[in-house]
């Protein structure tokens, strides 16, 4: 903005802002510092705000009682996994839309974005009776498949959005200088692509795993991910609070670093390309 | 080359489907007996009738009604408000950004499980250190307040998504045109209600859709504070408890085939912007 402001307006909107901020994120910082208190230290009356003996003990029961790890290497997988397989797919779709779009490719986008829109419990029952008849319920690779049908959608509007950004012109300029096929794709389209499939990549890979319908409905012991393992903690052990609190901060932590990288992203992805 | 994806979502789309649409027109409970192998009865239109007349029905409808109304209503106001108020120059701006999205990546039974019992537990939650603080009685927060409590939860994972998208759109006004309105001496007020509002309409928009989509089936939420008591049954859950809990896969598969039928109705307002936004 080019108008001057006045410095004690910006204090007053600096004081306000950051109040607010602290506000919201509270409830993280809450569960963080929680998660290095021991139980009585948790349930102190009054709240302890920062002072205490800061303690790593909760983290090590958690990996002691429940095998946090094999959870914790569930959930890299099924995200991992739906969102490789999603851009193996999804990949060339986009790219022929985007390059070699015919009267149709609207019409496609909008189909497939529309079956996002299916409400996940509709089709609970058929989905479970598949699984257990191919032998999914409760695998990794069953999680897999759903969660790539599920992000698909949003993977090709994202990839598309992006290619849809390199401008042709730079393809003409590289076959007057004598680029064959292979290198246009090799050197020109490759380049460019590659920062939009990283970010599709990341944003889809939050999202998978943060999603809590599927993980929670067709998985058991066996290939349980975070998502579960956190639901698992509603009674009685959510009563310990600084043990729900190392689970869950250690399920969060890296999708929180992740998220802060993919805020841009975030708003194109999910709104489909409408707002930039 | 779009052939792989094109298949692999219609097979996902078509084949549950066929089969909700063909379970929602037989009497199927497997606990009673019935087998997919033995063949099962058809009884028409009776587990649509028999979904509708039931007494969780109607409940279940403004149930999801609040919550839904009850979360946008919350996100887009404050979503405007504070994305306003992020617009504006401050120090440590990226941190405050960052402080503001940051409950947006909190997975749902981790921030659901972290409000029911280190906040809303009425002896040791927060809440209760408050309200003891300013000598009030604690309040029970999930069993006595539990749909204000849900939504409580649910808006501020929400409010972030909202607030980012926001604040993107307001970024793209033209400042010009705010300082022409201030030196014309519009007052804030009017400068926010002709201008920046209008101009926010069409994310404004967008974010009640894309939210209403994604909060109509809203589940782990509800699933690890409530499970559906105390009046937080919404039809998204009412319908998994007729699958999974009563086993009446019958009546379950009618009430997805209404879920279905609701969720499309706003999707196609959903798409007829996205779809306009293409041809741009």
């Amino acid at each position: 903005m080019a108008r001057a402001v006045s410095t004690r307006r910006k204090i007053a909107f600096t004081a306000l802002a950051w109040a607010i901020g602290l506000i919201i994120f509270f409830p993280i910082y809450w569960t963080i510092l929680t998660s290095f208190k021991t139980e009585a230290q948790a349930i102190n009356d009054p709240p302890l705000f920062f002072f205490f003996d800061w303690t790593l003990e909760n983290y090590a029961v958690v990996q002691e009682r429940s095998d946090y790890m094999r959870f914790l290497w569930n959930s890299v997988i099924v995200a991992g996994g739906s969102t490789l397989l999603g851009i193996l797919v999804a990949v060339p779709a986009a790219w022929s839309m985007a390059f070699v779009p015919s009267k149709a490719t609207k019409d496609i986008l909008l189909w497939m974005l529309s079956t996002k829109m299916l409400p996940a419990v509709g089709v609970l029952y058929p989905i479970s009776l598949l699984f257990i008849q191919f032998g999914l319920l409760d695998t990794r690779i069953g999680l897999v498949l759903v969660l790539m049908l599920i992000n698909l959608p949003i993977i090709v509007w994202m990839l598309y959005t992006y290619f849809k950004e390199i401008p042709g012109e730079i393809l003409e300029a590289a076959r007057m200088d004598g680029a064959g096929l292979r290198e246009e794709i090799l050197f020109v389209l490759t380049p460019m692509a590659i920062p939009g499939i990283a970010s599709t990549v990341l944003l889809n890979f939050i999202l998978a795993w943060n999603e809590a319908f599927w993980t929670l409905n067709l998985t058991a012991a066996g290939a349980a991910p975070l998502t579960a393992f956190i639901a698992s903690y509603s009674s009685p052990e959510g009563l310990f609070f600084a043990k729900l609190s190392a689970a869950s901060t250690m399920a969060i932590a890296p999708i929180l670093i992740l998220g802060w990288f993919s805020q841009k992203q975030l708003v194109r992805g999910l709104t489909f390309g409408a707002v930039k | 080359m779009m052939a792989p994806a094109v298949i692999l979502l219609l097979g996902w789309m078509l084949v549950p489907l066929t089969m909700t649409l063909y379970f929602s027109f037989k009497r199927y409970l497997p606990l009673r007996g019935d087998s997919l192998a033995r063949g099962l009865d058809w009884v028409g239109f009776e587990n649509y009738t028999r979904f509708i007349s039931s007494s969780s029905f109607w409940p279940s409808v403004q149930t999801t009604l609040v919550m839904v109304g009850g979360v946008l209503l919350i996100t887009v106001v404050l979503g405007v408000l504070l994305a306003m108020l992020l617009d504006q120059p401050f120090w440590g701006q990226g941190v405050v950004r960052i402080l503001v999205i940051a409950p947006f990546f909190v997975m749902p039974t981790v921030s659901a499980l972290v409000w029911k019992n280190m906040f809303m537990d009425p002896v040791n939650g927060i809440l209760a250190h408050l309200w003891r603080f300013f000598g009030a009685e604690p309040i029970s927060w999930l069993s006595d307040a539990s749909l204000q409590s849900i939504i409580l939860i649910v808006s501020w994972q929400w409010l972030p998504f909202a607030t980012l998208i926001l604040l993107t759109a307001i970024q793209s006004l033209d400042s010009e045109q705010l300082e022409a309105a201030e030196m014309d001496g519009a007052p804030v007020l009017q400068r926010f209600w002709f201008i920046i509002l209008p101009h926010l309409s069409r994310a404004i928009t967008i974010v009640l859709l894309i939210q209403t989509i994604f909060l109509l089936s809203i589940f782990a939420e509800i699933f690890v504070t409530t499970g559906g008591a105390f009046g937080t049954r919404t039809l998204t859950y009412l319908i998994f408890q007729r699958v999974v809990d009563s086993q009446n896969i019958g009546l379950g598969s009618a009430g997805g085939v209404y879920a279905i039928i609701l969720a499309n109705i706003v999707a196609i307002f959903l798409m007829r912007i996205v779809g306009k936004n293409l041809d741009r």
